[in-house]
């Protein structure tokens, strides 16, 4: 899932300081499960937005809605009726979802409500880990299924570097070196002769170095 | 046994203080409560395991909260006591009253008086 974290309330005052009629747009995906951005998040930052404005003697008036998604037009014609209420949107969703209610609502401004991190799981409730960089052309077939690019700081694919000590990145004694465990669950896997293979020159035009990217499926589009 | 306390405090029961939600304590704010005070059983005590660490964060990320707005975190607090504790009860909360005196009302509830 995307991964996202909460911002401080104060970056929040700060961007609607403007605004009299404010929504705040949850979504029920991602961010739910990251507890970031889910109807709870928003009940939180509503609340805490709606005492705020009432402290400073603001009349300001702060709705709550959480969408099922905010990556989908389905979902976010839900709001259609009721946006004009509204001069002002902090999305908790991911940056799709802000950008996306951004594109279908052109004159409302949509403000970011999290900070997005990365694509990864739980690995606990409160502890989220990063696993995959969507590359485009996933390797993970022969490196047991740990990802390179995502996990090693160097993006190295042919073995770890020279700072591989105990298991441990040089980056931090704290991070695993991905290629330690590349290597570990290939020996697992009595698969070590993929190891042993040169992995070729990867073709980073489907990563970002090849500007925004698109999936276009004709045979499924209507 | 009959103890004193102060009047002025409403009391909110909960079937384990691991039920109150960040929110249940910002909406007693927002409605202008001048603190709100979770008594939870001791910690290691608590019938269903966790739920008053589970209060005890809650509390916590109520305080960041009422920090950053500029309520004042202190006007969110926790006490730990056992459920026989009528005594403690009593002494925690006239505590807790006094120590609200005072800091003085909400000031959300001030701002909505005035408006009025
Ligand atoms: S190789 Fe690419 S697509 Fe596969 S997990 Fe790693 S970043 Fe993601
Ligand atoms: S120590 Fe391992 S994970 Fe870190 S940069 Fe070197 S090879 Fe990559």
């Amino acid at each position: 899932m995307i991964v996202a974290d909460r911002k401080p309330i104060e970056e929040i005052i700060g961007y609607l300081k403007d605004h009299k009629n404010i929504l705040v747009l949850g979504c029920n995906e991602c961010v739910t499960v990251c507890e970031a951005g889910g109807k709870k998040e928003v009940g939180v930052l509503a609340s805490a937005l709606r005492m705020h404005a009432k402290k400073e003697g603001n009349e300001v008036k702060i709705d709550e809605v959480t969408l099922e998604r905010q990556c989908d037009r389905e979902y976010l014609d839900e709001i259609r009726d009721s946006i004009d209420q509204y001069d002002a949107v902090v999305s908790l969703a991911c940056g799709v979802g802000v950008q996306f209610t951004a594109e279908q609502y052109h004159s409302t401004p949509v403000y970011p409500g999290v900070n997005t991190c990365f694509m990864g799981a739980t690995e606990k409730r409160g502890l989220w880990t990063e696993r995959c960089q969507g590359c485009g052309q996933c390797i993970l077939a022969t490196t047991g299924s740990i990802c390179p690019v995502a996990r090693c700081a160097k993006r190295l694919f042919n073995g770890p570097c020279g700072g591989s000590t105990d298991g441990k990145c040089e980056i931090n004694a704290e991070v695993d070196c991905a290629w330690q465990l590349i290597i570990d669950r290939l020996k697992a896997l009595d698969r070590l002769d993929e190891y042993e293979k040169l992995c070729p020159l990867k073709d980073w035009s489907t990563d970002r170095a090849g500007g925004p990217r698109k999936v276009v499926r004709e045979d499924v589009q209507q | 046994m009959r103890l004193q306390y102060p009047p002025n405090i409403r009391i909110v029961r909960v079937p384990c203080s691991g039920k109150v939600d960040l929110i249940h304590i910002l909406h007693a704010f927002e409605k202008g409560a001048d603190g709100v005070c979770v008594l939870a059983c001791l910690e290691g005590d608590c019938h269903f395991n966790n739920g008053n660490l589970m209060a005890r964060r809650r509390v916590e990320q109520a305080q960041e909260i009422l920090n950053s707005i500029g309520i004042g975190g202190e006007r969110a607090q926790m006490y730990n006591l056992s459920a026989s504790e009528g005594p403690r009860f009593a002494q925690y909360v006239t505590e807790f009253t006094e120590k609200i005196k005072d800091l003085g009302p909400n000031p959300v509830k001030l701002a909505k008086n005035k408006a009025a």
